[in-house]
């Protein structure tokens, strides 16, 4: 048993790094396009995304439909720091990493707050609750403006010129504008190793004795307390640790744009996030990572398309979610797949 | 006297979104499932209703009932089609994030079809606004009609569920699915009668936010419905008065924070009170109290 989930392990990472090792051999053999080329950190930040929100949808058992939130908060703190750190931190990757860490702490503060009252409800009033969060802390940054100069940080809700700042300050946050000129440190590399650090906790954490907790929090609530488990802690470190994950995430985000927008973070990035899951199969998070990247690149590969591109994505997606989850679906896969494919079937069950 | 233009404009707006959280409310009771595609059967139904008016010069109610059959076709199309299939699917998640890609697809065929640029929408309303108190509070025409609907299909909901067999079928199907099919109950037809009342209620509401806010585009309906869904889950979800009480609240608060507080702060505040509200009471307002068995 143990062994094979080692494999599984194994392999994951393995795809991960085959895939690196794929792109990076791309680059230097001058095959790859530019368009590709621009999706690849999106492509890292959505796979982080999607594992991470797979942690409290498929380990924990709990709809979230704010992860975005969590991902807003760790984006705007990470650029914070850099453009604060531009002068200070040279090294573009040190400012990344700590700009990372940041964020995943920030995301993380924000994840103990907001799960400790929104974890007591259940099912898809939870669901509404995460979403209302995540609507909030979009609001909440839009209207704020931050702007440092020689006397420190001054801080308004009204407008950029009520900051009242000297003529050497300049503005960090300009409300719903935004953060614009964050340093762009952000690489594949950096992307990759997110990737890898991420699926190192989750699965490590799945695994573990703590993550058993957790999931027997998901099969059966009662139970699970019964013997003694302690519910709100065990909710409360899922729902935190994808929060910092997603923080991280989002300062990785942060470090490929030229401007960032808290609007970017509305509950549509919540939304494509729970597809990639669902899709890829809820608390499997070797498939959350693939249906990340396939669904990512799907509609810019379509781009060929143009207008019909989304179009197209919509239909693939409800036929995928009908084949893969309509009973009767399964039923014609069994008979008729089933014969071709004996042996893997049984294997897969 | 602002405070009461405000407070007028904020149950007119609530209104709207009662009558969309009805049809949330609705659905969600008897196939226990978030329909995330509701918000843009509103949108089209708004673009059916303009597309009559324009195209073929027609009354505005004509346009109005047009709208209607358009959703309700819609409504029963789409249920069939991609919710009946996985009603039995092994996690709830899977109809939530179909009804997304229903979502994705409504938009984008209308997106298609009417260009992305926003159209404005002329009202349907015609009945003239009402000066009170000398002029000083002015009522205008869409929000008495706003209103007056909502209360109309409040009572008429209410009555039909109620006094109806149709009705009763609904009661019993959201209650258990299984003991209303043995008792000779069509479970499938109820279902689709639901999608079908609820996506009504949906061109209706369109038609009356685009009179209220004249400007129609593909992306329309998601804020509100979003909103609606809010205003369902407030009152107590799958209680239809409570979607009423519900939507009518968010509406005033809405308005109210947008005239006192911060007109960008609006949506937040909406969402504040909702959470805090869940907090005191997790099954909303009016919503049954769930008991759980060991």
């Amino acid at each position: 048993m143990k062994r094979k989930k080692l494999k599984s392990n194994l392999i994951t990472y393995g795809i991960v790094i085959a895939a690196f090792v794929l792109v990076q051999i791309l680059t230097y053999t001058g095959n790859l396009s530019s368009l590709l080329k621009g999706l690849l950190i999106p492509l890292c930040v959505y796979v982080v995304l999607a594992v991470s929100l797979n942690l409290v949808v498929g380990i924990s058992g709990e709809l979230s439909l704010g992860h975005a939130g969590f991902m807003c908060v760790g984006a705007f703190s990470g650029a914070f720091f850099s453009k604060c750190m531009q002068g200070v931190i040279v090294s573009g990757g040190l400012r990344l990493f700590l700009a990372m860490l940041l964020g995943a702490g920030v995301a993380a503060v924000f994840g103990i707050l907001v799960g400790i009252p929104v974890l007591r409800l259940k099912g898809d009033y939870l669901a509404i609750v995460t979403l209302a969060f995540g609507e909030i802390i979009k609001n909440v940054i839009n209207v704020f403006y931050v702007g440092i100069d020689s006397n420190g940080v001054h801080v308004s809700m009204k407008d950029q010129f009520s900051l009242g700042m000297d003529v050497d300050g300049t503005v960090i946050l300009n409300g719903p504008q935004g953060i614009t000129g964050t340093p762009k440190d952000a690489t594949f590399l950096a992307g990759i190793i997110l990737i890898l650090v991420t699926l190192f906790i989750v699965l490590n954490l799945i695994d573990s004795r703590d993550g058993r907790a957790i999931m027997s929090i998901r099969d059966n609530r009662i139970a699970a307390e019964s013997i003694g488990i302690n519910i709100t802690k065990y909710k409360l470190m899922a729902f935190t640790i994808s929060a910092s994950l997603a923080g991280a995430a989002g300062a990785l985000y942060a470090h490929n744009l030229a401007t960032l927008q808290a609007k970017k973070f509305d509950y549509n990035l919540s939304i494509m996030a729970l597809v990639f899951v669902v899709l890829g199969g809820i608390g499997n998070i070797r498939g959350s990572v693939i249906a990340a990247v396939v669904l990512t690149a799907l509609p810019e590969l379509l781009r060929g398309l143009s207008n019909y591109r989304m179009l197209i994505y919509a239909i693939v997606l409800i036929v995928m979610m009908l084949f893969n989850w309509a009973p009767k679906a399964l039923e014609w896969r069994e008979r008729y797949l089933s014969r071709f494919f004996k042996k893997s079937v049984k294997e897969g069950k | 006297m602002s405070f009461l233009t405000y407070l007028i404009n904020g149950i007119s707006l609530g209104s709207v979104y009662a009558i969309i959280a009805l049809g949330y409310t609705m659905v969600y009771g008897i196939a226990k499932m978030l329909n995330f595609a509701h918000g843009d059967v509103i949108m089209v139904g708004g673009y059916a209703a303009l597309t009559m008016m324009l195209s073929y010069g027609a009354h505005p109610l004509i346009a109005v009932l047009a709208a209607i059959v358009v959703c309700t076709l819609l409504g029963i199309t789409i249920e069939a089609v991609a919710y009946r299939p996985l009603r039995e699917a092994a996690s709830p998640l899977a109809v939530l994030i179909t009804a997304i890609g229903v979502s994705y697809l409504l938009q984008n065929v209308v997106l298609l079809i009417f260009g992305s640029s926003p159209k404005s929408f002329q009202s349907v309303v015609s009945v003239p606004d009402l000066k009170l108190a000398g002029g000083a509070l002015n009522i205008s025409g869409e929000t008495i009609v706003t209103i007056l609907s909502c209360i109309i299909i409040m009572t008429v909901l209410t009555l039909f569920i109620n006094k109806t067999k149709a009705g009763q079928a609904m009661l019993a199907v959201s209650e258990d699915k299984g003991a209303a099919q043995l008792m000779g109950i069509n479970v499938n037809g109820t279902i689709a009668l639901t999608f079908a009342i609820g996506s009504g209620l949906a061109a209706i509401a369109g038609v009356l936010l685009c009179s209220a806010y004249p400007s129609l585009s593909p992306y329309t309906g998601s804020m509100p419905g979003i909103k609606a869904f809010v205003a369902a889950v407030f009152g107590g979800i799958g209680s239809i008065p409570g979607a009423m009480i519900g939507g009518a609240l968010l509406g005033v608060i809405e308005i109210l924070g947008k005239a006192y507080i911060s007109s960008q702060l609006a949506d937040a505040i909406v969402f504040a009170v909702l959470i805090i509200v869940l907090l005191v009471k997790p099954t909303g307002l009016l919503g049954k109290k769930i008991q759980e068995k060991v």
